[in-house]
């Protein structure tokens, strides 16, 4: 990670010609490069991106950036897939080594505005910070945790939200940061942490690897609100509202009950003016949005479904990780999902 | 005509300014280039970020520090951590390198091959790997619960070392007064007996005064009514309380580059006796000095002048190593740069920052075994 720090750094030195700031500007790149970097969690995240034996990216993380690339080229396979830890993401975004960031990044407003000036279009999963701990430990509540040693991140808003909950409720703790979150959950699996934390969803991907999963128990405390969003640089319009609009399309197809299954389907027979123009059958969306396609939504559909099919096939109830739809479920349902309308 | 010019001593000068003008025009163009791209991303170069609060959990620390401090306070728990890694790792380094060095030349051939094998092996494989493994031995220790207990209030878990601490108050100055004494009269006593030596050939032994006035001074203290206070580490709540403690991240940082250190100072210090002429050993043999006394005083002083200018690279090594430690979790000067650069944004600055002090380390510890280095060179006369 200090290699990709140093790289940014020397990038910065020495990158030419993008010195002025044009609108459209990291897009023209991505367009002309063929490709869209993508940042993601290394060396995996499960669930939200892993990589196989051959180095080919899944999960919900993974199809977000291949929806975008969908929107931008109209080819889910133009993505190639950076590993960033928590610590190498910033400078990897900040220098141009990577166009976007699909790895679990929370929007909060120095992230947004002066520090990294970096870009958070919309929203693609609402957490919160939790706390695990071994199930022998008899701990119920994260306020018994004075004197604990605790596993976490570095460079996160976990590690912030811990030192300031504890500060809070006057707590004493000893962190245990390192980078690798393999590294980290290796260290809290061998007992050299009491607590492992970290958003609630990625604490139940690492729960999955730990070698007795049952044996240790999330608490049901949450200790802040993250926000997870795709994060870009500032300063390109239209890639942001491709981004922001590609993941209110996953979102708008679930409300209106449009699958991978029956998308065609409904492209073909549906009578209703909002479907239509989602669907790219009327209207002008994709020519607006500046999309390959005029059916960039469909073809996004037709090829990862929508957003509720992402979430069960890669975190739902049915996969190791077994998170119920809670805040990430439909406005109508109950969650907090409510995309604007495609109009 | 004008080719005359090139010629003789003023060539020289024409090629110095031309390169002068080249690094000097190298650095403008990188500087406005930086400063191009950060304006371009709307980053504002500068250093008053150092005096925010860093909100940063650190591990460990030898100052006081908690995350409501200053950016510059959590920089300087991490500069201080690195040298206390760097110092303790050069000097254990040395000390297992030289033994490891002088074994290699044993007349025992196991010891030979053993020492052979092991520099062989340290020397040929990545650190970054073996930090891995000695961080993986640690984490194999026993839980805190069931913590080794070899010496009363010595305990050893996956928590890493704890042991008692002395408290500092004025009982524990007077022992370290008494114990400081006992040293110093130990080494007035070495200096009369060697002047006793010079002047009458007559050798006596000092181990048993000195050592006596070493460990009676601070005896005498403590019958005084100065009895140091002993802090001892108990099992409370998650954690042990009390007492010094030295964490596993440390000493895996540390077991790693003392070993892979002390490698390749033992090939120093084998190729720095081998370089001492044969003659030198029969001479001092054949004037009856026993085996340890050659090595001492004829070989090693004529072998240091050989050792000494790689061993600085071994000491510069270690020290830039140490920035390693990102991988195990040790909160070194890196490490904790790497989080600010993070929760900052200013990736400049604090790269600035630790590549100053780094040079700055490098630096000193040249100038001081550069020191060193004229001290036991060959005096020409």
């Amino acid at each position: 990670m200090k290699w990709s720090m140093l790289a940014a750094a020397a990038a910065a030195f020495m990158s030419l010609g993008v010195s002025e700031a044009l609108a459209g500007r990291d897009l023209d790149q991505i367009k002309q490069r063929n490709t869209l970097r993508c940042g993601v969690q290394g060396p995996s995240n499960p669930g939200f991106g892993v990589p196989d034996s051959q180095g080919r990216w899944s999960g919900f993380n993974v199809e977000v950036c291949r929806a975008i690339a969908i929107t931008i080229f109209g080819d889910p396979n133009r993505v190639e897939f950076v590993p960033v830890t928590t610590q190498s993401r910033f400078p990897a975004l900040s220098s141009g080594e990577v166009d976007v960031l699909s790895n679990n990044t929370t929007w909060t407003l120095t992230r947004d505005t002066n520090v990294n000036r970096f870009n958070q279009p919309a929203i693609t999963f609402y957490d919160g910070q939790a706390i695990m701990v071994p199930r022998r430990l008899n701990v119920t509540s994260a306020r018994q945790l004075n004197g604990a040693t605790v596993c976490v991140q570095p460079g996160t808003t976990t590690e912030l939200n811990l030192a300031d909950f504890f500060r809070a409720n006057n707590l004493r703790f000893t962190p245990v940061v390192i980078a690798d979150l393999d590294e980290l959950r290796r260290a809290y699996d061998s007992g050299r942490c009491d607590v492992f934390t970290n958003d609630f969803a990625a604490l139940a991907a690492q729960r999955t690897l730990l070698a007795r999963p049952a044996d240790h128990v999330i608490l049901p405390e949450r200790l802040s609100k993250e926000p997870l969003a795709v994060t870009i640089r500032q300063g390109d319009e239209e890639l942001t509202n491709i981004v922001a609009w590609t993941t209110f399309a996953l979102i708008d197809a679930e409300e209106l009950g449009i699958t991978s299954a029956n998308v065609e389907q409904i492209a073909a027979s549906s009578t209703n003016p909002v479907v239509r123009r989602l669907l790219g059958v009327e209207g002008n969306m994709g020519e607006s949005l500046g999309a390959a396609r005029p059916d960039y939504a469909r073809q996004i559909i037709r090829t990862f479904g929508n957003y509720g099919e992402m979430f069960e096939r890669h975190l739902g109830t049915n996969t190791p990780l077994g998170l119920e739809r809670g805040m990430n479920n439909i406005w109508t349902r109950g969650g907090l999902l409510y995309a604007p309308p495609a109009r | 005509m004008s080719l005359s010019v090139l010629r003789g001593p003023a060539r020289g000068y024409l090629i110095q300014a031309a390169l002068l003008v080249a690094l000097v025009a190298t650095g403008m163009w990188l500087w406005s280039n930086a400063e191009a791209n950060m304006a371009a991303r709307g980053l504002r170069f500068g250093f008053g970020f150092l005096d925010r609060s860093a909100g940063i959990p650190i591990g460990e620390s030898l100052i006081p520090y908690t995350p409501a401090d200053t950016y510059r306070q959590a920089l300087t728990v991490g500069l201080l951590n690195t040298l206390r890694v760097a110092i303790i790792g050069c000097l254990l380094a040395t000390i297992l390198g030289v033994a490891l060095g002088l074994a290699r030349l044993s007349a025992n051939p196991l010891l030979r091959a053993l020492t052979g094998g092991y520099i062989e092996v340290i020397r040929n494989t990545p650190l970054v790997l073996q930090l891995v493994f000695w961080h993986a031995v640690m984490l194999q220790m026993p839980s805190v619960r069931q913590a080794l207990n070899p010496l009363p209030g010595v305990f050893l878990s996956q928590r890493g070392l704890k042991i008692p601490a002395l408290m500092a108050d004025p009982a524990l100055y007077a022992f370290l007064a008494a114990l400081a004494a006992g040293a110093i009269g130990w080494w007035l006593l070495l200096r009369r007996e060697r002047a006793r030596q010079a002047e009458t050939g007559e050798r006596r032994a000092t181990i048993l005064p000195g050592l006596l006035m070493l460990l009676g001074f601070p005896a005498l203290s403590m019958a005084a009514g100065f009895v140091p206070q002993v802090q001892w580490p108990e099992l409370a709540g998650f954690n042990f309380e009390g007492g010094l403690a030295l964490s596993p991240e440390f000493f895996a940082l540390l077991l790693g580059l003392v070993v892979y250190t002390a490698a390749f100072v033992a090939e120093i210090v084998r190729s720095g006796i081998q370089s001492v002429h044969r003659g030198q050993w029969e001479a001092a043999r054949a004037l009856g000095l026993p085996g340890g006394r050659i090595m001492r005083l004829v070989i090693l002083p004529q072998a240091l002048r050989v050792i000494i200018p790689p061993m600085t690279s071994q000491f510069l090594n270690l020290t830039k190593n140490s920035s390693l430690a990102v991988v195990i979790g040790y909160p070194d000067l890196v490490s904790v740069a790497n989080t600010s650069i993070n929760q900052t944004g200013q990736a400049i600055e604090v790269i600035t920052i630790f590549m100053t002090i780094y040079l700055a380390l490098s630096l000193a510890t040249s100038a001081l075994m550069n020191w060193y280095n004229a001290r036991v060179a060959l005096r020409e006369r």
